[in-house]
């Protein structure tokens, strides 16, 4: 473990002298401090990471039921309804703390199965190389020059919409680009010493491809994971837009803009507020991306 | 070179190949709900088992699809046009010419009549977006790139990075409450057809906005960081200190190098507009060829789905052929390997 640390990144902590979890925490910290966006990037998303769990306590209203008496005047502002009401006369905040939940909830588990999937995938081929390599490269190639929408629309529309089906189709389309990422980063660090050390060692494939190299390949994919978080909410989103996501009445923001896009000329906070959310989350994980990326750059 | 645009050729055949036999097979799998997607929700058993032996829906689905290649490539006769199923469908082509890509039991035609129509508007509408984009991200890339982490740079950064998180959906609503509800200046909706209000030209506007601005941002942040990375290279010090004036060695020395990165992600902007565009298309009801996958896939249209399929896998593998070609005549070092 020592060498590896001090060849691969010499300005990195020493393996003897490893700090404990909490300090390492707390340097991470710091140094995102010296991000601007990041920072914000931070705040916008634990605004709404907050917002979901404390739905339950603090939404003042069931997102699901109708007020009817809200129907004559669901604008904004009305008393009692801080966002107003949608075209079901639902309250509008409630259903944003609940969409956030949702879309807090399904976007994580995508990420962390895609990524799952495209490490393995990755490290396999930049590993053994050979006939591994040139297989799992080809098909992640033909996946990969497949218009992810399309790829979307036909699987969903095939399967049918479902949390298990978005997160399979999520899986899908990312896991070959998270796959190239990987192969390219383990090709670099399979030639260092200390792999070479452990296989004189006498450690088995697996084992130094999850103790030795992925561990030296997690700055990148740090980054990659952030935009992809972004990506993500944005393709949740739009799948609900387009009628391929959640099944309602479930809040979820893309379908509640979907729902009522037809109304926009009269009632447009109707649209307009869910849109608003999304992006705003979107925006907080792509400064992250864009701040980590720059505290990267400089170390 | 040969040998490899040789070998890149044969890739997107077989990629064609195994895209079009994995949508085949992800649609046709039960055979049953062939029959029951192809008459729609009010047909009979007995019409069902009719078409089911016509179209021999027992076969094993390699089997099946050879013969979709069959009908495709004009081998075979397009069995949905057969009179005894009483769908009615008839192809003033003929039921058997190359090229037939079946008949659409959404829009009750053939599918070479209303999938190049759609194709068409939307090559429109990316074509403008394109010339936009194209432009604009090239000014604002070059010139934040040129002066990296000054106030311009970061305000351009920051605007760059806003733009490309707000979901196309979400920038449309923005836009329409903006231009439509409160200024009245635009149509919320764009159906390409003559509304005694509304031209043409300005039905095209808000949808080509949309595109612009969820794309602009990230081809801008391609063309910068490739310009920052050129700014550091050693000729460059060299042109600056040898006098050169700052314009020339920006349009001569640092413009044609750092243009070379960004130009297959560039290229790949052509196959994100003509083929994500589906979003911007449902919002405003453009007739384009998105709505129309998108609208053939929730009715059950399968014919249709695969056919368009093809089509947009064919134009995503050709500008990714294209792509590389080019970035190999641009970068001469990678030309040999």
């Amino acid at each position: 473990m020592n060498d590896q640390a001090t060849a691969r990144q010499p300005a990195g902590p020493g393996a003897a002298s490893r700090p404990g979890l909490a300090a390492r925490t707390l340097k991470a910290i710091g140094l995102l401090r010296e991000s601007k966006a990041a920072i914000i990037g931070v705040g916008l998303i634990l605004f709404w990471v907050l917002l979901a769990l404390l739905a339950p306590v603090i939404a003042p209203y069931d997102p699901l039921k109708s007020n009817y008496a809200a129907l004559a005047n669901p604008g904004m502002l009305t008393p009692g309804h801080l966002l107003g009401t949608d075209h079901l006369g639902r309250d509008m905040l409630s259903r944003i703390m609940w969409g956030a939940r949702t879309v807090l909830t399904v976007t994580p588990v995508a990420i962390l199965i895609a990524y799952v999937v495209g490490i393995t995938l990755g490290m396999l081929a930049g590993y053994y190389r050979g006939w591994v390599d040139t297989l799992i490269s080809r098909v992640s190639d033909i996946i990969l020059s497949f218009p992810v929408l399309i790829l979307y629309i036909i699987l969903l529309s095939t399967v049918g919409p479902s949390v298990f089906n978005i997160i399979v189709a999520v899986t899908l389309a990312f896991a070959p680009g998270i796959g190239r990422i990987v192969r390219g980063l383990v090709l670099d660090l399979r030639t260092a010493e200390y792999v070479a050390a452990a296989q004189i060692r006498g450690e088995t494939g697996p084992f130094i491809m999850i103790v030795e190299l992925l561990p030296n390949a997690r700055g990148p994919l740090i980054v990659d994971a952030c935009l992809r978080f972004g990506y993500t909410v944005i393709t949740i989103g739009v799948l609900g837009f387009l009628g391929l996501g959640l099944p309602p009445p479930d809040p979820d923001w893309g379908g509640m803009v979907s729902e009522t896009t037809a109304l926009i000329t009269i009632f447009p906070h109707m649209a307009l507020v869910p849109s608003i959310a999304l992006s705003s989350l979107v925006i907080g994980f792509n400064l992250l991306a864009d701040g980590l990326r720059e505290i990267s750059m400089r170390d | 070179m040969t040998v490899f645009i040789l070998k890149r050729l044969g890739l997107v055949v077989l990629t064609m190949v195994v895209s079009s036999f994995l949508v085949f097979t992800l649609n046709e799998f039960s055979p049953g709900n062939v029959a029951s997607k192809t008459l729609g929700p009010y047909a009979s058993q007995e019409q069902k088992n009719i078409l089911f032996e016509r179209l021999q829906l027992n076969d094993p689905v390699l089997l099946r699809y050879v013969r979709w290649i069959g009908v495709l490539t004009g081998v075979i006769v397009d069995p949905l046009q057969d009179p005894v199923l009483g769908l009615n469908f008839h192809d003033p082509r003929g039921d058997q010419y190359f090229g037939n890509l079946g008949y659409s039991t959404l829009y009750k035609v053939p599918v070479n009549d209303v999938i190049w129509n759609r194709l068409g508007n939307t090559l429109a509408l990316a074509a403008i977006a394109f010339a936009i984009i194209l432009p604009l991200s090239m000014v604002f890339g070059i010139l934040s790139g040129m002066s990296e982490g000054s106030m311009l740079d970061r305000t351009l950064s920051y605007t760059g990075i806003t733009l490309t998180s707000i979901p196309e959906f979400a920038s449309g609503v923005m836009l329409m409450a903006i231009f439509v509800l409160w200024l009245e200046w635009l149509p919320g909706t764009s159906p390409l057809m003559s509304l005694p209000e509304w031209s043409i030209a300005e039905q095209f506007v808000l949808p080509v906005l949309v595109l612009v601005l969820y794309d602009f941002g990230y081809v801008a942040r391609m063309v910068r960081g490739s310009m920052v990375e050129v700014m550091t290279r050693p000729y460059i010090r060299t042109a600056i200190l040898k006098g050169l004036p700052y314009r020339r060695v920006i349009m001569k020395h640092a413009l044609r190098n750092a243009m070379i990165a960004p130009f297959t992600v560039i290229l790949l902007q052509i196959n994100f507009l003509i083929t994500g565009v589906v979003v911007t298309e449902v919002i405003f009801g453009f007739p384009g060829f998105g709505r129309m996958l998108l609208e053939a896939a929730l009715f059950g249209d399968i014919t249709l789905v695969e056919a368009a399929t093809m089509v947009a896998v064919f134009i995503a593998v050709t500008t990714q052929l294209v792509g590389d070609i080019g970035y190999m005549y641009l970068n001469p070092r990678i030309r040999f390997t």
